[in-house]
């Protein structure tokens, strides 16, 4: 129980920084309207099969866009609880390293959540009619991607030594897991190298639930219960892996 | 039962590749002392404290902290520490209240009994008024305070204060020497110190280890240490030194003599009885003093004494890095 109130703690500290800086809220917005409304309107023209403008298919996708950006930053963003110190409180603090990692993972997944109640109801602008049965789904969906994607970002902390290493992470990491998720077209126009390195990419499978949810039934790439456990299996092994690289004493 | 150690190592080593910070330690601290670690810049101050609050592992040797081994029972040793760091540890978009109940949260101190701790170390370091502006708004010095009060806040048997004035202006200082002196008084606590500070070493430690490439040099009271120095320096500041000098050393008055120029350096057990006698010569072989000064040695001089006077490479993580590291945007 105690690790629980020890979590709950952590996670209260995400919450307390993130909700201070509105500036990040509003700025992890413009990013994703930016594509919606300007790269959306750009192909317009291109033929999406099934009957849907380009604009209104995009719109998942660019929701998981917008999780993969601020989720990996948020983990990274560690960096700077080491670089200015306050990292050493909790690692000196009699807390185990998964309750470290659960309680920064969960943090990220509450802004995704914020996030994701902004966002959503933006989709009448660009033609997506959501039922609130897709809100159901697609809130605790881009929890659990964020939940996931906050962990590469730790990660990715735990092996960077200062903030010099963000650009390499974002053209070698982030761009790529972007690319490769059918967040911007169809897999199954996409050649099969492409493809390839889709299915290996998780956030691929993330995409395809939010599309999924969003369309009411859209066809998905394996069946939906398996992506769902893709991506629980994912963010829990992502959970691990942090765990253990946090835990490496010096 | 309460163990009467805080704190035991046994051959306590730490290497880092080829070089050895911490050099087979062993020390035994009491419950209740406040207890000094000095040494210069990289003399394994920091690294001792690290391993004994079980973030680093030693590479061999161990140690015990209130009684628990700090390999194998390392939550029970965290849990029975409290923590002031060299460098700032809080983070600065919370509040100060923010950060100490972050801190209750994390030593599993009971909600309702957090709050009446907070409101308690709040008061002991003087930041009621300020608890609930964000950390950004607060000095360098109000910062340590409320380290300090988060250290306090789960009642740790010992306290770890590593380099706790580092930066901090006299004043502050002075506060801080104050809080702390307080605390070893009217509580039971054990306080390990590390410092530069000579001068808060002598007005806080009951005893003091200096310690240098990783090694205990001397370990004693301040008092002894300064006693062992063998005496006070007595300085004859007069134009005829060759004259005095030699009357003196015929009257066998010091052991050490020491002549320059325009001054004579006596080392003498006992300074103040010696003037008169000094003075007497001087005007007996008709020699014009023109001033004489004692000087009694310090911490410092026994600092000195056991670690040379070179001057010391930085530590690697150099302020100018730390600053430049401030002006990075996107934090």
């Amino acid at each position: 129980m105690s690790e629980l109130r020890k979590i709950y703690g952590l996670w209260h500290r995400e919450v307390l920084r993130y909700w201070r800086e509105k500036s990040r809220i509003v700025s992890s917005l413009i990013m994703p309207l930016l594509w919606l409304l300007v790269f959306g309107s750009g192909l317009r023209g291109v033929q999406i099969s099934g009957g849907l403008t380009y604009q209104t298919y995009i719109f998942p996708g660019i929701l998981g866009m917008t999780l993969l950006f601020t989720s990996v930053f948020s983990g990274v963003s560690v960096i700077w609880d080491r670089e200015f110190g306050f990292l050493k409180e909790i690692m000196v603090a009699p807390v185990s390293r998964p309750s470290i990692v659960i309680g920064k993972a969960l943090g990220s997944g509450t802004s995704a959540l914020i996030q994701g109640t902004i966002l959503l109801p933006l989709s009448f602008l660009v033609g997506v009619h959501l039922s609130p049965l897709s809100f159901v789904i697609l809130l605790p969906t881009m929890v659990l991607i964020s939940i996931g994607l906050v962990s590469v970002g730790l990660l990715m902390a735990s092996l960077m030594t200062s903030m010099e290493g963000f650009n390499f992470i974002m053209s070698l990491v982030i761009m790529p897991m972007f690319f490769t998720s059918g967040a911007l077209f169809p897999l199954t126009s996409a050649p099969a190298w492409l493809r390839d390195f889709s299915y290996i990419n998780p956030l691929t499978y993330g995409v395809d639930v939010l599309r999924w949810a969003a369309f009411s039934g859209a066809d998905s790439i394996l069946p939906i219960y398996i992506e769902f456990l893709i991506l629980l299996l994912f963010a829990a092994a992502m959970i691990a892996a942090c765990s253990y690289t946090f835990g490496l004493k010096k | 039962m309460e163990p009467k150690t805080a704190i035991e190592t046994r051959d306590l080593t730490k290497k880092y590749g080829e070089l050895i910070a911490v050099d087979k330690l062993n020390l035994t601290i009491d419950h209740g002392e406040v207890f000094g670690l000095l040494g210069p810049n990289g003399a394994g101050k920091t690294t001792i404290i690290s391993m004994l609050c079980t973030i680093v592992n030693p590479s061999s040797g161990s140690a015990t902290v209130n009684g628990f081994n700090i390999l194998k029972q390392s939550s029970k040793v965290r849990r029975s520490i409290g923590i002031v760091f060299q460098d700032p540890s809080i983070d600065d978009r919370l509040t100060g209240r923010e950060n100490l109940q972050l801190h209750a949260c994390l030593y599993d101190v009971p909600a309702e009994l957090a709050k009446k701790r907070i409101a308690e170390v709040l008061n002991l370091v003087g930041l009621e008024d300020r608890a609930d502006s964000t950390m950004k708004t607060y000095s360098g010095g109000m910062r340590r305070r409320l380290e300090l009060a988060r250290g306090l806040l789960h009642h740790p048997k010992i306290l770890f204060l590593d380099e706790p004035t580092l930066g901090l202006d006299p004043q502050t200082r002075e506060h801080l020497w104050e809080y702390i002196g307080n605390l070893a008084r009217t509580t039971e606590i054990t306080i390990i110190l590390t410092t530069h500070y000579m001068e808060e070493a002598d007005q806080l430690c009951q005893r003091v280890a200096i310690i240098d490439y990783g090694k205990i040099k001397v370990i004693d009271t301040p008092a002894n240490l300064k006693t062992a120095l063998k005496g006070d320096v007595i300085t004859v500041t007069t134009t005829q030194t060759d004259k005095l000098a030699t009357r003196l050393t015929e009257l066998r008055l010091s052991q050490h003599i020491d002549s320059s120029k325009d001054s004579i350096r006596l080392s003498v057990p006992n300074a103040e009885k010696l003037i008169p006698k000094l003075i007497k010569i001087a005007t007996e072989i008709g020699v014009e003093v023109s001033s004489v000064s004692i000087h009694r040695p310090t911490l410092n001089d026994v600092f000195l004494h056991y670690t040379g006077r070179d001057i010391r490479e930085e530590e690697a993580e150099s302020p100018l890095r730390k600053f430049m590291m401030m002006g990075r945007p996107g934090r």
